[in-house]
């Protein structure tokens, strides 16, 4: 197996970039400008206009921020959202007793999260649920409100009960669905390289107040955890740690372990994606309404299929694929770990179908943006102009051929994973035959994906 | 490095260059039949139509009846830029020659309720041919994947 060094680059060795990342300012001034979003979003979910085309909320959340985040920030930033979220932010000033550093009383029991519960387990829940209620989330703007409502009042509970940025790390939804892609960004927060191991220790208990995101910041070697808080740049020891550009696939092109969560959201985020695209790019009404009517026993089979057939189907396809791979391949290893490494190599299926569909939608949907940032409480404002702007789709001819692109560009970035992955695991070069039942899989979710997006 | 080992170094890129470009342009199509009437009477009620897809031949002469059977909903043609709309129990007319080929969405044109931006169906002029190109740089995508030897002229 070929061991290439990927390519890094380290921003902060430019000392005006460290400096802008060291000041807490520049990052705060960020997060006030979202939390102010935030607020906004929650007051137009209430009293705007009841129709979701011409809220402000389900607008700006469902199509601008949603479409941002999966288009923009998670691909080229990975957890760069998580660092300007404002959700936990009312959490941190009560945990940290000061607004934009820590300083005066603080109020926060800090226990440590559940060991049970350390896992994403509960956010591959909170997706899940959020993907069994999108239809009406996404047209119903008081649903929307709701949401936000609950998610501040969730983080604020759990940053007084328990440490640092407990809830982004294991409760927050969306948390689950970023982490794990954030594996491909290009971007990364590491410890310097040629750091020893005594120096490694030295930066770990000279730690002033542990990193937010409760991870070894000295150890760091996966991006799923960190959540680009900087925080560790802003130590007295920060001055080992690096913000680095690499790659996209830097992080997954090494071995790395995969747990059986991650591997279960993993595959569950790849069946979200399809049955998200049926629901709302399908010719299917019958599905549509299913979706759409919370609570009528059509929904609860439409939620029974949607969870029987993310977490319980897709897992038993890969598992089955990998139990031949392992036979075939005559790999000396378990069956767990052949199925968990194979889902990490999936990875990338998973993230090009998310853009693929963000594609398919964001374009025909945006120009329903315009009338609502004119008019965010639907009161006939006309703030910049646009409140009369007429919808009409962009980049109609093209959007088919980029998402075609962008799905087979996911399969054959998966499949060269899943044959590294299999060369990891102990598939030899000449045998590389043996991942072709893994192969058919990502096969079969490629052409499920462009079938429901282009067929 | 030596002209035979450049040459099979070069060879996957050359190959796949090749296979895609074969993928993309093939001759897909089948031979042109002749046009024919096509009439579609196509009911629109919360959220979708039916039937949700149509399929016709480029050339033909299509009549899509609009029927709203609940409440007022429209259609609007993506690319064809056609567009009608049918008050409850009315019927709206829409008739057009399929002259551009490909697979295009049709979506509601009135505000109909909750989910009417995501009220659509499709129409097939001919083959999907994009789809199929799709699928076949798929299966080029997997092969160059799993494709490693070099070239026996490396070993020349
Ligand atoms: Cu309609």
């Amino acid at each position: 197996m070929e061991k290439t060094a990927s390519y890094r680059f380290d921003l902060t060795r430019y000392a005006w970039v460290r400096r802008l990342l060291t000041s807490r300012w520049p990052q705060f001034i960020l997060r006030a400008i979202t939390l102010a979003g935030f607020v906004l979003v929650i007051l137009t979910g209430f009293i705007g206009s009841p129709v979701g085309s011409r809220n402000f909320a389900v607008m700006f959340v469902w199509i601008a921020w949603w479409s941002a985040l999966k288009l923009i920030m998670l691909p080229f930033g990975g957890r760069a959202w998580c660092s300007i979220c404002p959700i936990p932010m009312p959490g941190e000033w009560l945990q940290q007793g000061w607004l934009v550093k820590p300083g005066g009383k603080k109020f926060n029991l800090g226990l440590r999260w559940p060991r049970r519960l350390r896992n994403t387990w509960l956010q591959s829940a909170g997706f899940a649920a959020i993907g069994l209620f999108s239809a009406l989330t996404l047209t119903t703007p008081v649903v929307t409100a709701w949401i936000f409502v609950g998610l501040i009042i969730v983080a604020v509970v759990v940053s007084v009960v328990f440490e640092q940025r407990s809830f982004c790390r294991y409760l927050c939804p969306m948390g689950g669905f970023i982490g794990l892609y954030s594996t491909m960004a290009p971007l990364e927060l590491r410890p310097q390289p040629d750091l020893t191991l005594v120096e490694k220790g030295a930066a770990v208990r000279e730690w002033p107040r542990g990193c937010p995101w409760i991870n070894n910041p000295a150890a760091l070697k996966a991006n799923a955890n960190c959540g680009l808080c900087l925080e560790c740049l802003r130590t007295e020891t920060g001055a080992n740690m690096t913000l680095n550009v690499r790659s996209f696939d830097a992080e997954l092109g090494q071995p790395g372990a995969f747990r059986l969560d991650e591997a279960f959201l993993s595959l569950g985020l790849l069946g979200s994606v399809m049955i998200y695209s049926a629901v709302f790019q399908g010719p299917w009404g019958a599905l549509k309404n299913a979706a759409l009517y919370a609570g009528s026993p059509a929904w609860w089979g439409f939620a029974a299929f949607f969870l029987l057939a993310s977490f319980g189907l897709l897992p038993a396809l890969l598992a089955g694929a990998s139990a031949l791979v392992r036979r075939t391949g005559n790999l000396g290893k378990p069956l767990r770990m052949v199925f968990t490494r194979f889902s990490r190599a999936l990875l990338p299926l998973g993230l090009l179908s998310w853009i693929a569909f963000t594609v398919s939608f964001a374009f025909g949907k945006m120009a329903y943006l315009w009338p609502v940032l004119s008019d965010p409480f639907g009161w006939g404002w006309n703030l910049f102009g646009t409140a009369a702007v007429e919808w009409q789709p962009y980049l109609l001819s093209a959007t088919p051929v980029i998402e075609a692109v962008l799905l087979v560009a996911g399969l054959i970035w998966s499949g060269r994973t899943i044959l590294k992955t299999a060369e990891q695991l102990g598939v030899r070069g000449e045998r590389r035959w043996a991942a072709a039942p893994v192969l058919l899989f990502a096969l079969a979710g490629t052409l499920t994906m462009l079938w429901l997006l282009i067929g | 490095m030596t002209l035979p080992k450049f040459i099979s170094a070069l060879a996957k890129p050359i190959l796949g260059l090749t296979l895609a470009v074969l993928a993309l342009t093939a001759p897909l199509s089948l031979p042109p039949t002749q046009p024919v009437e096509r009439y579609f009477r196509v009911e629109a009620s919360q959220f979708a139509y039916s039937p949700g897809v149509l399929q016709v031949n480029p050339g033909d002469q299509v009549t899509i009846d609009l029927v709203a059977t609940d409440v007022v909903h429209g259609i609007y043609i993506d690319s064809y830029e056609l567009q009608a709309s049918a008050d409850p129990g009315q019927t709206a007319r829409l008739t057009f020659t399929a002259d551009q080929a490909g697979l295009f969405r049709f979506r509601c044109l009135v505000p109909c309720g909750q989910l009417h931006p995501f009220m659509l169906g499709k129409l097939q002029v001919g083959p999907n041919l994009l789809f199929l190109r799709a699928v076949l740089l798929s299966l080029v995508g997997l092969l160059l994947v799993l494709w490693k030897k070099p070239l026996p002229i490396a070993s020349i």
